[in-house]
């Protein structure tokens, strides 16, 4: 936004910006028409007084949750699910050197016995954050994984699982009733469990975003929403409608492919990344 | 979604029965409603600006035509100019001495290694004699990824660990060469446009073998920044095709428009699903609906 009178061109200038930054445009012009409304009731006249005021705007069209807010449970137990390629495998891989650090005793859960070696990819990550695995075989029950990884963590004083599941377009009517198999399965394992579902959604992901959030939750509950794939040059601004439409707190954000690249979703700096990028 | 585009145009249909040449206020109305279909669609915000000013320009004074009333004239116009943009489907360039190199480059998690073995399929089902060169030491299980897909259609896959991906393919192309091998397809890491070091990566790989094509995988899922993205890798390796993954779902696939329109580079294939055989040639006219919601 130059400085100068605001005028058409500052709002056209700004419809440009948040569009680019995937947000939209049914919410950039509804945030267009906050602003418009902002600039008469304190008679802003500069376009260098929008930004403060846009940067408010978007803020508060986020949740502030600084820590995701787990139930007190042992073990407790988080679904991984989100489209293919969204960033599961490595997610979760990073969630369990999170809570590790923080002294917990992590299980992680190969249940994609579907893709060509996602259960070695998994492995892997088990191997180098020296975390244990328990994996299935190659084309067996995604559900029978989550059975026994559950059961297994409560017998042996784990604090948490973490389920990582297959991709899967939430158009993909059999797949998204398989995924619901796990999760009653994990429900049979643990009563109460599983005790969150974390959707990971790519950054990059334009308006198709919503569509999937409003999939998984309808299908599985899902109770967060951890935006991969940030440091990317996408801003990600399809978080805003999801928040809007859904009420799904954005957890964490991915920030790079090494296992320390997570952190808790931090409103400031995404607002900030949709200005400079 | 889709029922809602239908319906929209649908009204603006109704309003505008007039004979005649195409005024502005017939075209503007139209245009409107296409304009918000793009946008929702993922086409990049500056593309659909200067598509929207060049329908206008066709449009305006244009002569309607008997069959139709003057929306669906305008939106006639706005079906070509789509299937104009998006162009011909385009097949690989097998030219010259073998074995042909195509490599696949783009983003984490787009479909690279997936549509690597889709294409190592079709060209093996056309009598090539291919071979798969993994070249992302990066990823965990990677190269075990590919290999697991090279067994499934019984292709080889060269692999060699410790050795830098540009040395890999030089290693792998001599071997196809003395071997007979015919087509040679590398797969390699996921990466951003930004990270310097893995882009100098692709261009010392361009530099050891002499690569056909350079395919940009991308997910049609893909939002605004697709543009850039596309830049990004054009501006780095000489990109010689588009691969759109994903198209199985319900994304619009509006990034077709915006890599077609500021690289230039044909759409070479669509991926529409996990299984090996989901990798098709696309049809221009199918596309531009689905882009326009209609
Ligand atoms: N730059 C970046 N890359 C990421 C991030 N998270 C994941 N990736 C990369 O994205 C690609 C896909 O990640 P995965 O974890 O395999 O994704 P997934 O959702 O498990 O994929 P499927 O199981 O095949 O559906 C990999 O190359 C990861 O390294 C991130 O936050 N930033
Ligand atoms: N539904 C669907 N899934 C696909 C398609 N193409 C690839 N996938 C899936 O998308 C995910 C990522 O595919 P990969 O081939 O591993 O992607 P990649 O680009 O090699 O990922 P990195 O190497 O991590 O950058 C996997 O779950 C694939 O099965 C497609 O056309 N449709
Ligand atoms: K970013
Ligand atoms: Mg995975
Ligand atoms: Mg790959």
């Amino acid at each position: 936004l130059g400085v100068s009178e605001i005028n058409q061109n500052t709002w056209d200038d700004l419809e440009a910006l948040l569009v680019q930054a995937d947000l939209g445009i049914e919410t950039s012009t509804d945030v267009i028409r906050a602003l418009k409304q902002v600039v008469v009731e304190n008679g802003l006249t500069r376009s260098e007084e929008l930004s403060q005021v846009l940067k408010q705007e978007l803020l508060n069209r986020l949740l502030p949750i600084p820590e995701p807010v787990l139930p007190d449970q042992k073990p407790l137990v988080i679904l991984m699910v989100g489209v293919n390629g969204s960033g599961k495998t490595t997610t979760a891989a990073k969630l369990g050197k999170q809570f590790a650090n923080q002294g917990k005793k992590v299980l992680l859960a190969a249940a994609d016995t579907y893709r060509a070696a996602a259960v070695d990819q998994l492995q892997v990550w088990g191997e180098r954050l020296n975390l244990p695995v328990v994996a299935g075989q190659p084309g067996g029950d995604p559900g029978a994984v989550a059975f026994d990884a559950i059961q297994s963590a409560a017998a042996r004083g784990f604090d948490y699982v973490i389920v990582d599941t297959a991709g899967r377009l939430h158009t993909r009517y059999n797949l998204m009733e398989e995924l619901k198999k796990v999760y009653r399965v994990s429900g049979k394992a643990l009563s109460g469990a599983p005790h969150a579902v974390w959707l990971v959604l790519d950054a990059t992901t334009g308006q198709n975003a919503l569509q999937q959030a409003k999939a998984f939750k309808e299908a599985v509950q899902v109770t967060g929403i951890i935006l991969s794939k940030l440091d990317s040059s996408a801003r990600g601004g399809m978080a805003f409608a999801i928040q809007k439409t859904l009420g799904l707190p954005i957890l964490y954000a991915g920030l790079g492919e090494k296992p320390e690249d997570l952190e808790h979703f931090d409103r400031e700096a995404f607002v900030n990344g949709i200005f400079h990028n | 979604m889709f029922d809602n585009l239908s319906g929209r145009f649908n009204e603006i249909f109704q309003q505008l029965r007039r004979r005649g040449k195409l005024s502005e206020a017939d075209v503007d109305a139209v245009l409107r409603e296409v304009r918000l279909a793009l946008l929702e669609a993922d086409v990049h915000y500056s593309v659909v600006k200067s598509f929207v000013t060049r329908v206008r320009e066709r449009a305006v004074g244009h002569e309607v035509s008997k069959a139709l009333n003057p929306a669906q004239q305008v939106i006639k116009i706005v079906h070509e100019e789509l299937i104009n943009t998006l162009g011909e489907p385009d097949r690989l360039n097998l030219s010259g001495p073998k074995p042909r190199v195509v490599m696949m480059v783009g983003l984490q998690g787009a479909g690279k290694t997936t549509a690597t073995a889709k294409l190592a399929k079709i060209l093996r089902s056309q009598g090539e004699r291919v071979l798969l060169v993994a070249a992302d030491p990066y990823r965990p299980a990677a190269v075990k990824q590919l290999q697991t897909l090279g067994q499934q259609i019984g292709v080889d896959v060269y692999t060699r660990e410790g050795v830098k991906p540009p040395d890999l393919a030089a290693q792998a192309f001599d071997m196809a060469q003395k071997s007979g091998v015919s087509a040679m397809v590398i797969d390699t890491a996921g990466r951003s446009q930004l990270d310097d070091a893995l882009m100098q990566e692709l261009q010392a790989i361009a530099r050891r073998v002499p690569v056909n094509e350079t395919l940009l995988t991308v997910d049609s899922m893909i939002g605004q920044e697709a543009l850039h993205i596309a830049e990004g890798f054009r501006d780095s390796v000489k990109l010689t095709g588009l691969v759109l993954t994903k198209m199985d779902g319900d994304s619009r696939g509006g990034a077709a428009i915006s890599i077609r329109s500021v690289t230039g580079v044909p759409i070479k294939y669509l991926g529409t699903g996990e299984g090996l055989d989901a990798l098709e040639s696309f049809d221009p006219r199918r596309l531009a609906s689905r882009i326009l919601g209609m």
